[in-house]
């Protein structure tokens, strides 16, 4: 298989310079890396939201639900329990993932979801011209707030952390090399993998230079330490001053949602009809 | 007591055990040969509060209750300062001594029997149900037999307690034995729990709401026998939406839920329109707007549930009206979804999911499969454009396809188009698959007749009110007309139905007659509506009464 071969036919709309193109290569990378490493493409599911973002659906070349805005999770949560030999990828936006479908993100962390989240977060509205996220700065100028919002960002990756994700990184649309490995890792990883994308939005938000002058790889020593994931999920609160670490911040093992609830046999026709016969016989 | 016709009140404090007391009674009524309905009346608590069920047996099917009791059991003083004028005039009370005071009948010393048993003082329940099976006249053995299938704990002392009080009553009045084979009793929720699991049911999702969480209950107990799995996400968004994310999958789900749940679902009720996946919604309405009466009943969602959701798709709407139709297109429900990929919506109330009926076992539809899926169909296309709009479903993972589906316009892969030819195309074939689900509900009967058929005025109803109806009919020569499918509306089967009729009276428990309105885009004109809005089904007096007003 050749790279090309994920890409799909379908003329691509995103903006030139468009941090999502990054993102879209470096999840085609991977994923070939993970053919050659057993998972086959065809057991791949992307599910994604409503944005630009979500165009990534019609991008690739691989099987997808395109689902509604904020919804993303509960989708794949639904993929996932019915057959857990599928490996589920939702491709989700910020204003998608934080605003509308906040509880989804919180409650995959907390079940332990064996699925990989991927938030395309340029901390602004694309698709939707240019309103503010619940990740965009304190005082952010957009359509709907020309005064700058009146709202501090919140901090997801310390929400996740708190809410039970066991897989928890942050990539960079224009560090597609790191942000491959991520996604890998992020989809070998048994439980609900996290990962905030800081990806380029080119005509609402265009904070490039600000994370080129910002960024630096987390070290890799103590992944498995809490205490340590909540000092470097706090070191930047995506408002104020800060360096801004890259990379796995957190991985721990937890048993999952799916292997709390193993898929049962179905029961064969002939084993159904003497269950409801002996339900009913049982009321007579 | 009437020839073939027994009525038992029973009635306490919530968390006295009135409905399982209910349910023994309904058994035993079952037991006895009779068809039989009961209706369960609770406030919206665990504790406190008057609850009541009433269990009506009958030699024709009763799917509705009678205003006069020939046993009041009562657990407090309440049950009689209530419902004594229900009392029939040859009636008995059955009462509990400690707490019923000023008052004639049985009286059961529950308060000494407990003591003396060293029972906790939920059993008195057990001790009123001693009393009155001796009182009508029902054999210990018999009695034991349905009080051990029953109980589920501590079957031994409840037992010793019913025993005390059932030696220590005397006989009122021998409820006959009907010479008819026994059928076995349900609620509408286990039935349709039953269906479901008939329906090739693997996962099933709600989010507790009033009237249908006992679906969920029921199939959380038979999640190991019946090798299902039961899930309880965090919002009925969540629920919904896993549905859709296990048909992507290839494996059958279903939810539960009542009006505030279902406005939730509306959004992924449209996506699995578009998207042409199966999804099975059980809708039980309750007293509404809003939070309304959560315990209490009504048919206000019948609009709702036919256009709940943005945008126009075909659905499958099914409104049983008692349990044995609610097990029929439960199954009905799943395999037509299926076989045409849309939503499909089972439309009952709280008297059809919380009450219980007699259930002939061996009455259910004909299976409607779904079409084998073509293997050879290479390369795969999720929305082909087939002659019937019906496109074939292949389920990840599957070598060299992709697979996918979309909640925008998409082509015949799925990917999102804004093509005007192919959003004119993907649209007519989703209405060609509702011509064609159409003509396959018209052979299901999908229109009950009853009543007194060769009437030329009809009495129309759907979903709960079917047996009120019924009887009504019946008494006043009445036909009754009752479309259990309303979407799509079976026309060929319902102006069959409806052939002769010169006088439409519609009977429903709303406040605007939301059948009489629907009827009318199909050409028939109701005369008169009978309406109650009080969240109680009508009593079989009650409705005969409103009829004849209406005829006079
Ligand atoms: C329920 C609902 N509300 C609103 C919208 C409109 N809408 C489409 S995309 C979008 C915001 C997209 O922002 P984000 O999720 O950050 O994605 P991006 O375009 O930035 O990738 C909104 C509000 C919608 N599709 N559905
Ligand atoms: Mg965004």
């Amino acid at each position: 298989m050749k790279g090309e071969d994920l890409y799909s036919h379908a003329q691509v709309t995103w903006c030139p310079g468009c941090g999502n193109f990054g993102v879209r290569y470096a999840l085609r990378e991977a994923l070939l890396e993970l053919d050659r490493d057993g998972i086959p493409v065809e057991n791949v599911v992307i599910v994604t939201g409503i944005g630009q973002h979500g165009k990534m659906f019609d991008f690739m070349n691989i099987n997808g639900f395109y689902g509604l805005h904020g919804r993303t999770i509960p989708i794949a949560a639904g993929i996932h329990i019915a057959n857990p030999d599928l490996r589920v990828i939702c491709i989700a936006g910020d204003g998608d993932c934080y605003a509308e479908g906040l509880e989804h993100l919180v409650f995959g962390a907390k079940r332990n979801l064996d699925i990989t989240v991927l938030v395309h977060d340029n901390r602004v509205y694309g698709l939707t011209t240019g309103q503010y996220t619940p990740t965009s700065p304190f005082r952010f100028r957009g359509r709907s707030t020309p005064d700058g919002s009146r709202e501090h960002p919140f901090n997801p990756l310390e929400l996740v952390l708190t809410s039970g994700a066991t897989f928890i990184g942050r990539g960079y649309s224009r560090r597609q090399e790191q942000l491959k490995d991520l996604i890998r890792e992020a989809v070998l990883h048994r439980g609900f993998s996290f990962i905030d994308i800081l990806q380029i939005c080119v005509t609402y938000n265009d904070m490039t230079e600000y994370y080129n002058s910002h960024i630096y790889d987390w070290d890799q020593d103590d992944l498995g330490d809490f205490e340590a994931a909540c000092r470097k999920a706090r070191e930047w609160d995506y408002d104020t001053e800060a360096p801004i670490g890259l990379g796995l911040m957190y991985r721990s093992g937890k048993e999952t949602f799916e292997e709390l609830c193993p898929v049962p046999e179905q029961l064969k026709p002939g084993e159904r009809a003497a269950l409801v016969r002996k339900i009913m016989d049982e009321r007579r | 007591m009437m020839e073939s016709e027994v009525s038992v009140l029973v009635g306490g404090p919530a968390g006295a055990g009135i409905s399982s007391a209910g349910q023994v009674v309904a058994q035993l009524l079952g037991r006895l040969g009779y068809r039989v309905h009961m209706y369960l009346d609770y406030p919206s608590r665990i504790k406190g509060g008057h609850n009541f069920a009433v269990i009506r047996g009958s030699g024709g099917q009763p799917g509705a209750i009678r205003e006069k009791m020939d046993f009041l059991l009562a657990l407090n003083q309440e049950t009689v300062g209530l419902h004594r004028h229900n009392l029939a005039a040859d009636g008995v009370i059955v009462y509990d001594a400690g707490e019923v005071k000023n008052t004639s009948g049985i009286a059961v010393a529950i308060r000494e029997i407990l003591a003396e048993e060293d029972a906790p003082a939920v059993m008195g329940n057990s001790a009123i149900l001693g009393a009155f099976a001796r009182a009508a006249g029902i054999g210990w053995n018999l009695f034991e037999d349905v009080l051990r299938l029953s109980i589920p704990k501590a079957v031994a002392l409840n037992l010793a307690v019913a025993r005390r009080a059932y030696d220590a009553a005397e006989e009122h009045e021998r409820v006959p034995v009907l010479d008819r084979p026994v059928f076995p009793v349900f609620s509408g929720n286990e039935a349709i729990g039953i269906g479901l699991i008939e329906g090739e049911l693997a996962n099933y999702f709600s989010y507790p709401m009033s009237p249908t969480s006992n679906i969920m209950h029921f199939l959380a107990g038979l999640q190991e026998e019946a090798k299902i799995r039961v899930f309880q996400p965090e919002s009925e968004i969540a629920v919904v939406l896993m549905a859709l994310g296990c048909a992507y999958s290839g494996t059958r789900a279903a939810v539960g839920t009542s009006g505030g749940g279902y406005c939730l679902m509306t959004e992924a009720i449209s996506l699995a329109g578009v998207a042409e996946l199966p999804l099975m919604i059980v809708l039980g309405q309750r007293t509404g707007p809003s939070t309304g009466l959560a315990t209490y009943t009504a048919q206000g969602d019948l609009y709702f549930a036919l256009n709940g959701g943005h945008g126009e798709f075909p659905r499958l709407v099914a409104a049983p009206g008692d349990a044995e139709e609610a097990r029929a297109w439960a199954v009905a429900g799943m395999d037509l979804s299926w076989k045409f990929q849309v939503p499909a919506i089972l439309l009952a109330d709280k008297v059809v999911c919380e009450g219980m009926f007699s259930l002939d076992p061996d009455k259910i539809l004909k299976r409607r499969q779904e079409t084998p899926s073509a293997e050879s169909n290479s390369p795969y296309h999720r929305y082909a454009l087939t002659g019937s709009g019906i496109s074939p479903l292949r389920f990840p993972p599957v070598k060299g396809e992709v697979i996918r589906v979309n909640s925008h316009v998409h082509d015949t892969d799925g990917i999102t188009t804004e093509d005007p030819e192919l959003t004119r195309a993907m649209a007519e074939k989703r209405w060609k698959k509702e011509r064609i689900l159409e003509g396959e509900i018209e052979e299901m009967d999908p229109v009950n007749i009853l009543g007194a058929r060769e009437s030329s005025t009809a009495l129309l109803c759907w979903g709960s009110s079917k047996w009120a109806c019924h009887e009504a009919g019946e008494k006043n020569g009445l036909r009754v007309v009752q479309p259990v499918v309303l979407s799509p509306f079976p026309e060929k089967g319902f102006a069959r139905a409806m052939d002769g009729i010169d006088r439409i009276i519609t009977v429903e428990t709303n406040e605007t007659g939301q059948l009489s309105r629907f009827i009318r885009e199909f050409g028939y004109h109701p005369d008169d509506t009978i309406l109650k809005y009080d969240g109680r089904p009508f009593t079989v007096e009650e409705l005969d009464t409103r009829v004849k007003e209406a005829v006079s």
